[in-house]
């Protein structure tokens, strides 16, 4: 049986404002100057960071039909841009769609 | 209720050249025509950005709702993939705690925790008065969340248009930002060895075990991080 959007929708949302919920409740005692704050901040950016890279080499979606070396090179150009622009963040975002693009239409 | 000030210097993060808004507007179009080519309403799939706001879980809610999974199928898959807020909201609040703010402020505002505010936020929060780290979180919190919502809507409206090709070139716009927005965090060496480790395990530990591969991947990689002694 399919349930109703509204349903989905809701139970989607619900599932996901209680992690962030439940991260509220475990920091109220928690100082920003303690090693637990320490750790889970460390472990924040190793998440994203494992994240984002899975995307580029393992990605859902349109993204896919994409050559796994042009989305490889793409990223590097763009890191690379990233750090030659002193870290201007605009500019390596724009040049990937436009580069990818070029990469996609074979041009 | 909320500092005007702080709130409207939050809000100006969405402006220059660090803003997210351009990544976060590639990304919810892209959401935005895949709603509408899974059969979502234009009011649903706004409803979607605002109210869950997180865009791994939103693909994930429309692939499951697509194949007719279960809800507690749907609610179980969603509450993994996003789990990564929950160790996110630990490593920000406790910078933002002042003891004149309220709780209810921080039990709604922990709903603008995506990627794109907690990077902005721990770039940026030290420069902030620690009475006002609160409204000034609500106030970027408020700009990337309407940047989702107003992109969705937009992307929706205009599915059409978007060929394969293009929807393919908007796939790799959001990875690519959170990467730059990584490599600028890169500013000592335990946050460099998390972002290394996480990025080299997680596409590794995705071959063994799609589900858990980030989660796992960011717990060792942080943990090594943070047994690392750090040179004073």
């Amino acid at each position: 049986m399919s349930y109703s959007i509204a349903i989905i929708i809701l139970v989607t949302s619900v599932a996901t404002y209680i992690s962030r919920l439940l991260g509220v409740l475990t920091s109220e005692r928690l100082s920003s100057k303690s090693k637990v704050f320490d750790w889970f901040n460390y472990v924040a950016y190793s998440i994203l960071a494992a994240l984002m890279v899975r995307m580029i080499i393992f990605p859902n979606g349109a993204l896919q039909d994409a050559e796994i070396s042009s989305r490889i090179i793409v990223t590097i150009i763009c890191l690379s841009v990233f750090v030659l622009t002193k870290k201007n963040l605009v500019i390596p975002t724009i040049l990937s769609f436009l580069l990818l693009t070029i990469f996609v239409l074979g041009v | 209720m909320v500092n005007s000030k702080y709130f409207l210097l939050g809000l100006k993060s969405l402006a220059g050249g660090r803003s997210p808004a351009v990544a976060l507007a590639t990304s919810f179009i892209a959401l935005g025509a895949i709603f509408k080519h899974s059969g979502f309403n234009l009011e649903q799939s706004v409803a979607s950005s605002f109210f869950t706001y997180a865009l791994p879980g939103q693909l994930v809610m429309t692939e499951s709702y697509l194949i007719g999974a279960s809800l507690i199928n749907i609610f179980i898959s969603v509450w993994l993939v996003n789990f990564r807020f929950y160790p996110m909201t630990v490593a920000l609040m406790p910078a933002l705690h002042h003891k004149n703010q309220p709780r209810w402020k921080y039990y709604i505002s922990c709903h603008f925790l995506a990627v794109s505010s907690w990077l902005i936020m721990k770039e940026g929060y030290k420069k902030i008065d620690k009475r006002f780290r609160l409204d000034y979180w609500i106030g970027i919190g408020s700009g990337t969340l309407t940047s989702a919502v107003l992109s969705t809507t937009f992307g929706y409206l205009i599915s059409d248009y978007l060929s394969n090709d293009l929807m393919i070139a908007l796939g790799i716009v959001n990875p690519v930002y959170f990467l730059c927005m990584m490599v600028g965090a890169m500013t000592n060496i335990k946050t460099t060895v998390a972002i290394v480790v996480g990025g080299i395990l997680g596409p590794i530990f995705y071959l063994f075990t799609p589900e858990w591969s980030i989660l796992i991947s960011g717990f060792i990689g942080g943990s090594l991080a943070f047994l690392i002694k750090e040179k004073k």
